[in-house]
């Protein structure tokens, strides 16, 4: 019965792809993902794309062996090797939940140039907003999105290259000061990218996560049952499959996850 | 440190299933590297449109599949299962097939006649100094 609420969830996740690949098909211009999945916890603003969430799928991939082993061990009725590989299981589980954190805030509260309405703001990437369209090159057209841009904008966007002066000091100067202090060939601008990246980006992701917590959730259950004995006293071990096949399954759906988001 | 430890409390056993798993773990981990090296080929290159970027997504995607491939088969066992079980699961998947084809085909068409009839939204819209000259809105309706 499992196999056939796999195959039930496989097309729940493959409608969402699907719709997310027709979406983008039918937009002239998409985002790179080398683009915008490139730093890295505690690497500040260094370009590394797609580090992290190699790492992630690398995360992934080792929770998924140490699962087949914990099944292994149960066909050979051996409990404290099931005890061990679920309690490896669940904590790739949970750093892999962890990284995911990370990511949304990290994607949510990112502040990114973007040029709206002719004027220069600050986005990270949400459900309204997508930071990352194609890059400004204009130069007239950045100076003028300058004149127009609030002055915390303007503090923010110097502040961010500059870090001799504290935004007290910052705060004092004058517009116009603030634009001048502005390289523009360093300066990255962008226009608005599809919004519909953000929405189906969560949406999925989202989607996959909570698959991954309800699997941590189900393989603790499993770790407590056979800790307590209780598959001996049943004399097979097959809830432990089970569980196995969930959480393989939260596995191969992230193969077609980061092909989707993050590779091509 | 943690596998030296397994391998030697289930010594009585024979290792070649233990054996199978992590030669299929060494062959996930190689395949994620190929496709990684691939996708930020793309990157690097910042190929432009075109056969060459499409042939390199092309082998990307395949190799998912053969991943996809492995995990079914070896890590949940499938290939394991009787033939009819494997069928009454792979044959519905095999919908995927002409809904991707579908849904893809109708994405594009949508943008071939966006960009025929509106020549506003295909300017906003492509990379260009003309682009960013046009003043842009938030949140559109795409």
């Amino acid at each position: 019965m499992m196999w056939y609420f796999l195959m039930s969830d496989s097309f729940t996740f493959g409608a969402f792809l699907i719709s997310y690949g027709t979406i983008r098909f039918s937009q002239n211009y998409w985002p790179s993902p080398s683009y915008v999945f490139n730093t890295f916890p505690g690497a500040g603003e260094a370009n590394l794309p797609l580090a992290f969430v190699s790492l992630m799928t690398f995360i992934l991939i080792m929770s998924s062996v140490t699962m087949v082993l914990a099944v292994h061990e149960g066909h050979h009725g051996n409990r404290k090797g099931v005890v061990k590989w679920m309690a490896w299981t669940i904590f790739g589980g949970l750093c892999f939940l962890s990284c995911q954190a990370w990511e949304w805030n990290h994607l949510i509260t990112g502040e990114h140039a973007t040029l709206i309405d002719g004027k220069i703001e600050l986005f990270g990437q949400t459900m309204r907003h997508n930071p990352w369209g194609p890059r400004v090159e204009d130069q007239a057209v950045m100076l003028d999105a300058l004149r127009n841009s609030s002055h915390e904008t303007l503090v923010n966007l110097v502040h961010e290259h500059n870090h001799s002066l504290g935004e007290a000091q910052l705060n004092a100067i004058s517009n116009d000061k603030l634009a001048g202090m502005l390289n523009l060939q360093e300066l990255h601008v962008t226009r608005p990218g599809p919004v519909a990246f953000g929405g189906y980006f969560f949406g999925i992701t989202g989607f996959h996560g909570f698959h991954v917590f309800s699997g941590v959730v189900i393989n603790v259950i499993m770790l407590l049952m056979a800790q307590t004995g209780v598959f001996e006293r049943r004399g097979h071990y097959l809830m432990i499959e089970k569980a196995g096949l969930y959480w393989h399954f939260v596995d191969l759906v992230w193969v077609f996850v980061f092909l989707c988001f993050y590779l091509v | 440190m943690e596998h030296g430890v397994a391998e030697v409390t289930i010594h009585h056993e024979p290792s070649s299933s233990t054996k199978r798993i992590w030669k299929v773990f060494w062959i996930l981990l190689i395949i994620t590297m190929v496709e990684l090296g691939l996708g930020l080929s793309l990157y690097a290159l910042s190929l432009p449109e075109g056969l060459r970027m499409h042939l390199i997504k092309g082998v990307i995607i395949i190799l998912s599949l053969a991943k996809a491939y492995y995990i079914v088969s070896v890590f949940m066992h499938l290939g394991d299962e009787i033939r009819n079980m494997i069928m009454t699961i792979v044959v519905p998947l095999m919908l995927f097939i002409w809904f991707i084809l579908a849904f893809l085909g109708d994405g594009n068409s949508y943008k071939n006649l966006r960009n025929k009839y509106d020549p506003y939204y295909k300017e906003r819209t492509t990379v260009g100094p003309k682009a960013d000259s046009i003043a842009t809105k938030p949140g559109g309706k795409d």
